[in-house]
């Protein structure tokens, strides 16, 4: 399923792309001016993130040789506070597609994980290390201190919350 | 433990990831820039209204329906923001592209049962609501 969801994904970004191309096409055949003022402003657009993406390349790559399934298996043990802190530095820490956790977090309700802790771990999976300078490039740091502030402990909440809706059954 | 080899595979890895979402990437800022250039600021203010409240409803109903990497949605967010659409209504639109999942709602309620995939993405979006108010509030306190 994690293969054929790669693939369709890998085949749905070139169809997206293609789209866009014959969109372009299309607008320099009927109005050239938008088309051309388009591609300035793409121009614009590619050389200030093309920084920012070499950055987020080297945050990436440290968070995936650090923070594995198997990193994240192990901490979800963890008793009482410490597991809430856990499960939320996971959740921020934890990179790939979201498809790709959910086995994982089957296996850990199938072993007794609450689904309130399951629920935090992908809310705070909404915070994203490696892509801060991009936000930052956007918004400003003081915005993203509020929004990770906001986020953490919305993270909690909503593992409250599905907890008293889905409550365990241990 | 931390090795050269273990580097050069995660760098590989992050590679491989990067490379998938890379022609997604291309394709969205070609869109935003043609919309940038054809769509007059006047349209931004007729879709959002500086009403905080009804401004994060329809930022959050839009980035539930979204889908793809999050760095797409914060490349859209700060394009929308430049367009002038509210701080609140850009927050709701990005945190709930990344924490609804109209999309994914199939694979998850598979994967983890659909009464707690219905649960999760209903609170999800009446929180990215709170959430987009809450932090427009904290950082203008900040």
């Amino acid at each position: 399923m994690q293969l054929r969801n790669e693939l369709s994904q890998v085949r749905t970004s070139w169809y997206f792309l293609i789209a866009v191309i014959i969109i372009y096409v299309i607008v320099a055949w009927v109005n050239f001016t938008i088309f051309s003022s388009s591609l300035i402003f793409f121009y614009r657009l590619i050389v200030k993130i093309v920084p920012i993406f070499v950055l987020i390349f080297i945050l990436m790559t440290f968070t995936n040789l650090f923070i594995t399934p198997h990193f994240i298996t192990r901490h979800f043990k963890e008793p009482g506070i410490k597991k809430w802190i856990f499960v939320i530095i996971g959740g921020i820490l934890s990179t790939g597609p979201i498809y790709m956790w959910y086995p994982l977090l089957a296996d850990l309700r199938e072993k007794g994980v609450d689904n309130g802790f399951i629920a935090a771990f992908l809310y705070s999976r909404a915070i994203k290390i490696p892509l801060l300078p991009v936000i930052i490039f956007y918004f400003s740091l003081k915005y993203i201190i509020a929004l990770t502030v906001v986020m953490i402990g919305f993270s909690v909440i909503q593992g409250i919350t599905v907890n008293k809706i889905l409550p365990p059954k241990h | 433990m931390f090795t050269t080899v273990r580097l050069k595979q995660s760098a590989a890895k992050t590679a491989r990831s990067l490379s998938k979402i890379l022609p997604l990437i291309l394709g969205m800022i070609l869109l935003i820039s043609l919309i940038a250039a054809s769509i007059p600021r006047i349209f931004y203010a007729a879709v959002f209204r500086n009403n905080p409240l009804l401004d994060s409803i329809i930022g959050s109903v839009i980035g539930s329906i979204s889908t793809g990497p999050p760095i797409t949605s914060y490349i859209l967010g700060g394009e929308f923001l430049k367009a002038g659409v509210s701080l609140v209504a850009v927050t709701a639109f990005m945190v709930a592209w990344v924490t609804v999942g109209v999309i994914q709602l199939p694979a998850e309620s598979i994967m983890l049962g659909i009464r707690f995939a219905i649960i999760r993405n209903v609170t999800s979006f009446i929180f990215s609501i709170l959430v987009a108010i809450i932090t427009v509030l904290l950082f203008h306190v900040l």
